[in-house]
């Protein structure tokens, strides 16, 4: 095995390097879990309660105060969640990727490895979470009686998307973050906002008809109405000019995450 | 078979010289940019220059930023070569320790050799499986138990998990842990983890091993196990480039080094060569005069502008014969008035051993407070050392330990032959460090 060091020298194996080092993924991923299982008590409850609660208040506000509809005949409560749980996960999953190379700082300072590994590897506390909010949506349906059709085997392909959707400005935040630490307070501010912009707390069937397509640039719109459609079944239709420019917009963002990512990526030790 | 390798020996040997090198370094420079507050000679500042100088450099972060350049803090931006056109070549085999004093460039080199950071200029081929070991428990997370942390360390030094269950009860003997395996590192004494990190680095299995200072923790008996661990791992045939201050374990392990001054190779040969020119250019390096560019640490109030080294006649000196008194003159400059400041002092070896360590305000000197310019006299009496070179620390503080200045390993003086004493008690450095006045009495024979 030969390895050359220059300046600006493009890794030519740079992703079969990547492949090489999934252990250290596992073995990263699993010590996120793990540490954010193991002390908090509350770890596995605050997974719950958060969407849980969240739901609540929504569909208190949206349905009962604003007589906002539902989709189709679905109960607002079970819709609310249904855009609750792709939404929990995208912020978590962004804002833990956002923060996860000054939160490892110490390896990047003294160990090589790819370092797309370490934000890569943070989502997947936020798939746990999500997984454990699946629980609450089985608890919800049962309780109202919703039985869901087969679509709902097609949900993990939205999970996929999210996953995209968020790791995509997660890698360009989080080298930015480690350039401008005040990056870090944006964030909070960018997914308060965006859980309003986002169809979270009302069907995305209430935009106007002409503004549809516009409000498709944003990507959870797509990801929101993919889960809507997986869980609640013939209740809801898929939009699909909006998908397609979700997914264009995703994979804009994940091209760009990904390039910023590497472009920084060897100055890191230098900046951290 | 081996009809076939006798048959063919042009190949073998080609394929052996072409393995033959394991590391080979050209022309290596890495440039760092540093930012700094300009400070005016007097210590006052107008309004209108702060107002100015915050202008100023709020726009060129701006201009950064827009442009995707690093944000550098201070006002002034100095170009700052870690290391200058730097070239050797390692053969396979070869335990190469390196040397050179703090700030000489070593850690930046070691960086760039583990691909942690990227060269400026030149180029480096590395054949061969590299692990590096800059920190003892890189990784280590405190919540999770030593098992986990195991798992945890093993992966991120790059061995595979099979690896680590084969190897794991051999980690966990060498670290003396076992009883403490399910509970979480936080709870583990400052012993036991340095044990168990030291531990799982020196069961890695490379081909060229890269270790940076990691044998200055740990207790004495734990360092004789790393080093003897180290001597295993170099006689085994790998490459090994290993840095250190401790010029002792470094004349033990390696067979050349490598000394390094200012981000350039001084010397490149036999190891002890290596050690001595190291020992000399210390004293060559005159510490006055290059004080202003000596590494610091602290946040400026106060600043250590000159000391000087008195005999007891009051003549500076920079050789002083073995058991005279030895008067440091420190000359200050305080840009702001400083209230009960101390002022401290370390004596060292040039192995990087702690002599003796003294405070002001612990002699029972309180200073009040100083400002402006100034100098302390410090007086040191009855200790007889042995032959060779002495470094210092010199810090000024504040009666909370904040530093205003630290210097570290700042070459002091050279303890030379006295001829008022005699022959046996002036020893050079191996034999020991400081001498007293022994007396032995056969009590029965």
């Amino acid at each position: 095995m030969q390895i050359i060091l220059e300046s600006g020298r493009t890794e030519k194996n740079y992703w079969r390097d990547l492949w090489r080092y999934r252990e250290l993924f596992q073995v990263l991923a699993w010590r996120d879990v793990s540490v954010r299982y193991k002390q908090t008590v509350i770890g596995a409850v605050w997974a719950i309660l958060r969407p849980f609660l969240t739901m609540v208040i929504f569909t208190f506000i949206f349905a009962r105060l604003a007589k906002l509809p539902s989709e189709g005949s679905a109960p607002y409560a079970l819709m609310v969640l249904a855009g609750m749980l792709p939404w929990t996960f995208f912020s978590s999953a962004f804002s833990d990727a956002s923060n996860s190379l000054v939160g490892n700082a110490s390896l990047i300072d003294k160990v090589y490895f790819p370092r797309l590994i370490i934000p890569t590897a943070n989502v997947v506390v936020a798939l746990v979470d999500l997984l454990i909010g699946f629980g609450i949506l089985v608890a919800i349906m049962i309780w109202y009686r919703f039985s869901p059709s087969l679509q709902i085997l097609l949900l993990p392909i939205f999970v996929l998307l999210a996953f995209l959707a968020s790791l995509g400005p997660g890698l360009w935040v989080t080298v930015l973050n480690v350039k401008y630490r005040d990056f870090r307070y944006v964030i909070p501010f960018i997914l308060q906002l965006g859980i309003y912009v986002s169809p979270v707390g009302f069907s995305s069937r209430i935009v106007p008809e002409n503004w549809r397509l516009l409000y498709s640039l944003n990507p959870m719109v797509c990801i929101i109405d993919g889960f809507r459609w997986c869980i609640l079944g013939g209740q809801t239709q898929i939009y699909w000019p909006g998908l397609g420019l979700g997914l264009a917009v995703i994979a804009f963002f994940l091209w760009l995450g990904i390039r910023q990512f590497r472009k920084m990526e060897k100055t890191l030790a230098d900046l951290i | 078979m081996s009809l076939l390798i006798q048959a063919d020996p042009l190949s073998r040997m080609l394929q052996d010289s072409q393995n033959e090198v394991a590391i080979s370094v050209a022309n290596l420079s890495k440039r760092y940019f540093v930012g700094h507050e300009s400070v005016r000679r007097d210590g006052h500042n107008t309004l209108r220059d702060t107002i100015v100088r915050h202008a100023k450099n709020f726009g060129r972060k701006a201009s950064d930023m827009v442009r995707g350049r690093q944000i550098i803090q201070g006002d002034e931006v100095e170009e700052f070569w870690a290391l200058k056109d730097v070239s050797f070549e390692v053969k396979r085999g070869d335990v190469v320790g390196i040397i050179g004093r703090n700030g000489a460039g070593k850690s930046t080199l070691l960086k760039i050799l583990s691909r942690i950071t990227e060269p400026t200029q030149g180029r480096i081929m590395i054949n061969g499986r590299v692990a590096s070991l800059l920190e003892v428990g890189t990784g280590f997370h405190p919540e999770l138990t030593g098992r986990e942390n195991i798992f945890l360390n093993g992966a991120i030094l790059g061995m595979t998990k099979t690896e680590i269950r084969k190897k794991f009860s051999s980690i966990v003997e060498f670290a003396e842990i076992d009883k403490f395996l399910d509970t979480p590192v936080k709870r583990y004494s400052s012993g036991m983890y340095v044990r168990l990190a030291f531990a799982v680095a020196a069961h890695l299995d490379p081909e060229i091993l890269i270790v940076d200072e990691v044998l200055a923790v740990g207790d004495t008996e734990f360092q004789r196990k790393c080093l003897g661990k180290m001597r295993t791992v170099a006689s085994e045939g790998r490459t090994v480039l290993f840095v250190s201050h401790n010029l002792q374990a470094i004349e033990r392990l390696c067979t050349r080094g490598i000394l390094m001054q200012g981000g350039a190779l001084l010397y490149d040969g036999p190891v002890s060569q290596a050690c001595q020119h190291y020992m000399s250019s210390m004293t060559t390096w005159n510490s006055n005069s290059r004080l202003e560019l000596h590494p610091r640490q602290g946040d400026a109030h106060a600043r250590i502008t000159k000391f000087e080294v008195l005999n007891v006649e009051g003549r500076p000196l920079s050789r002083i014969a073995a058991g005279e008194d030895i008067l440091i003159r420190i000359h200050y400059f305080a840009q702001k008035t400083i209230r009960t400041p101390w002022f401290g002092f370390a004596l060292i070896t040039t192995a990087g051993v702690r002599i003796l360590n003294t405070v002001s305000n612990d002699a029972g000197t309180e200073i009040e407070s100083i400002e402006g310019q100034g100098i302390i006299d410090l007086h040191i009496r009855g200790l007889t050392l042995a032959i060779g070179h002495y470094l210092c620390n010199l810090a000024i503080s504040n009666s909370r330990g904040t530093y205003h200045d630290y210097l570290t390993e700042v070459p002091l003086l050279d303890i030379i032959e006295s001829s008022n004493l005699p022959r046996s008690r002036t020893y050079d450095q191996s034999s020991g460090i400081v001498f007293a006045d022994c007396q032995w009495n056969v009590i029965r024979h």
